[in-house]
């Protein structure tokens, strides 16, 4: 079976009535996966295994009516720690690496009795905007299958933009959550950083990553957010902030609601098909109740440069455990240990992680700090003061996601600046923590187009609230892919 | 900032750093990439940032780093079973350890 007819509620309410049991649910979904999944290649890896002796013990004790994720199939992101299930972060260096311990989020999943379906594909290390820079296969946009899905959790997004699961777990550091969501038409929330716990996520930049849920609807994310928010002990970053019920306050009405149109994301780089998705947007939230005015966010347009030098310097320091001692990939006829540092991480890394831990180690060298590395932490606070002065007097941001709809495959994979670019306006939540959501807002020549909510500190649910009364207000979301979908 | 941005010799010296190595047409292809992103970089130099200060990292009230946040330090205890699915993981054991090439070169050729 694909997802395209259910979402959370109408599968939990059919577990709990029996009608179909977790062992069937988990059946039907890998059978529909064999017949799609080969034409897109969203998954590494599967746990088809495991996953029914899972299923099986779940319908002896019964679906519990109060875990709405009970014998539910998900996906999670190769960078997400599976406990005995081969995670590699799509990397040759962890081609074989299987985890002993669970990340706290999949826990959270196994506590709630979700069954982890399989693995995603992604860019190597969460590097990149395309998912052409797994080591190990291309993944595809199902709206058309020349195109990339976007990145790097495009096979989290395909996977659920194709029906194959209902929900999946991606990381964003610069955009990885809601780039991908735009480009295959799903719901994507990148959390405020500290709502959700890093502990098990293979780190990239660690002050800028966080985990989030992908999914079909805006009310299933909502519900896929509750089951992993929350502080964790593992995670010293993790927020204490209490986490209210974010499925609460969905009802459609954003009447007074306060939103604020950032100037520099509608500007001439901007796709003009894009801009004109984002401009009927905005007149439908100004119908529903809500008012839009146009504000300025003066330090964006520096967010990439920022974001590069920070992201990449953090990336070169968490990447430095990957030494071929312990585990992951040993280089072959090395003579000593510096050989095996030095030719397991050329060997083991891919041209982008290589390019990062260069920028990084470039940008934290002797000489340079000051000029990159302090400099962008500076025009990291200014970035962060342009937010807090907007929602000063404003409810959440709105804008595009991505400046173009999914490009053509191998279109931009040697021009590293040009993908670089394509974060340009995702980069700044994260350089600030702040939550940010795409939700499918309209069509550019037949490819999906998001809409980017961005909102306050651990401000989740106005972002729900908002993207919920937007999504009931249209059609967009019950359209389906070419690949997965339709018939 | 310099007029060049990074030549091939300083390529060379981060990968150093880095505990990488390139082929002499890597080097080239790696050296004109990062120009023109270190070229992007400054663009930073255009913002004055007189007095403003750095953000490394977030936090918010409740796990500023300090005391009150940090678990307590205390031992966990492990078991064989983990001990066996961690050694699985390394490239190659002996007895029971993780084995690593000599940390001397005994490739005699000097380097």
């Amino acid at each position: 079976m694909n997802y395209f007819d259910q979402d959370l509620t109408s599968l939990h309410a059919d577990l709990v009535a029996k009608k179909i049991s977790a062992v069937d649910l988990a059946k039907a979904t890998f059978e529909n996966l064999r017949a799609v999944d080969p034409q897109l290649g969203a998954f590494l890896n599967l746990n088809e295994e495991a996953v029914l002796k899972q299923a099986a013990d779940i319908d002896a004790k019964g679906i519990d009516p109060d875990k709405l994720m009970a014998g539910i199939p998900v996906a999670v992101k190769d960078n997400i720690m599976t406990k005995d299930l081969t995670t590699t972060a799509a990397s040759k260096m962890l081609e074989h690496f299987v985890p002993v311990y669970d990340a706290t989020v999949v826990e959270k999943m196994r506590a709630n009795d979700a069954v982890i379906i399989g693995k995603n594909n992604m860019d190597e290390f969460a590097m990149g905007g395309s998912t052409e820079n797994s080591a190990f296969k291309v993944t595809r946009n199902p709206w058309d299958v020349s195109r990339v899905p976007g990145g790097s959790s495009g096979g989290s997004a395909v996977a659920v933009a194709s029906g194959q699961v209902p929900v999946a777990f991606g990381s964003d550091t610069g955009g990885s959550i809601r780039q991908p969501a735009s480009f295959n038409g799903v719901v994507g929330m990148k959390p405020t950083y500290g709502r959700v716990s890093r502990w098990g996520l293979i780190a990239f930049g660690s002050s800028l990553d966080q985990i989030g849920p992908l999914t079909r609807s805006v009310k299933d994310n909502a519900a896929a957010l509750n089951m992993i928010a929350g502080y964790d002990q593992h995670d010293g970053t993790s927020s204490k902030q209490t986490v209210p019920d974010f499925t609460a306050g969905l009802d459609g009405n954003v009447k007074g609601m306060k939103i604020a149109l950032p100037k520099e994301y509608m500007d001439k780089g901007i796709d003009p098909k894009v801009r004109e998705v984002i401009e009927n947007a905005v007149k439908q939230f100004e119908a529903l109740g809500a008012t839009v005015e146009e504000v300025s966010l003066p330090h964006s347009r520096y967010g990439v440069a920022a974001y590069y030098i920070i992201a990449s310097s953090e990336a070169s320091s968490n990447l430095q455990r990957f030494d071929g001692i312990r585990y992951g990939f040993r280089a072959e006829d090395v003579k000593n240990l510096e050989d095996v540092y030095v030719r397991s991480r050329s060997e083991g890394f891919g041209d982008e992680v290589k390019r990062r831990i260069m920028l990084g180690t470039f940008s934290l060298s002797a000489g340079y700090y000051d000029a990159y590395f302090h400099k962008a932490g500076q025009v990291r606070t200014l970035i962060i003061n342009d937010f807090k002065k907007v929602f000063e007097d404003y409810d959440l941001i709105l804008g595009p996601v991505a400046p173009t709809p999914a490009f053509k495959i191998g279109d931009e994979i040697s021009d590293p600046i040009t993908m670089y670019m394509n974060d340009v306006l995702t980069i700044p939540v994260n350089l600030a923590g702040l939550p940010g959501m795409s939700v499918p807002a309209g069509f550019a020549d037949g490819l999906p187009v998001g809409l980017q909510l961005i909102g306050k500190p651990f401000d989740e649910s106005t972002l729900y609230k908002a993207g919920y009364a937007f999504e009931q207000a249209t059609d967009v979301h019950k359209q389906t892919p070419e690949v997965g979908g339709a018939n | 900032m310099a007029e060049e941005r990074i030549n091939a010799e300083q390529v060379q010296h981060v990968a150093g750093l880095a505990k990488l190595e390139f082929t002499a047409d890597e080097l080239g292809t790696f050296t004109g990439q990062l120009e023109k992103i270190i070229g992007m970089f400054e663009e930073l130099s255009a913002v004055d940032t007189t007095d403003v200060p750095a953000t490394m990292r977030l936090d918010d009230d409740t796990n500023r780093l300090g005391q009150a946040n940090m678990r307590p330090d205390k031992a966990v205890k492990s078991d064989e079973a983990l001990r066996q699915a961690l050694l699985k993981n390394a490239p190659e054991t002996a007895n029971g350890l993780i084995k690593v090439p000599a940390i001397i070169d005994e490739s005699g050729d000097g380097e």
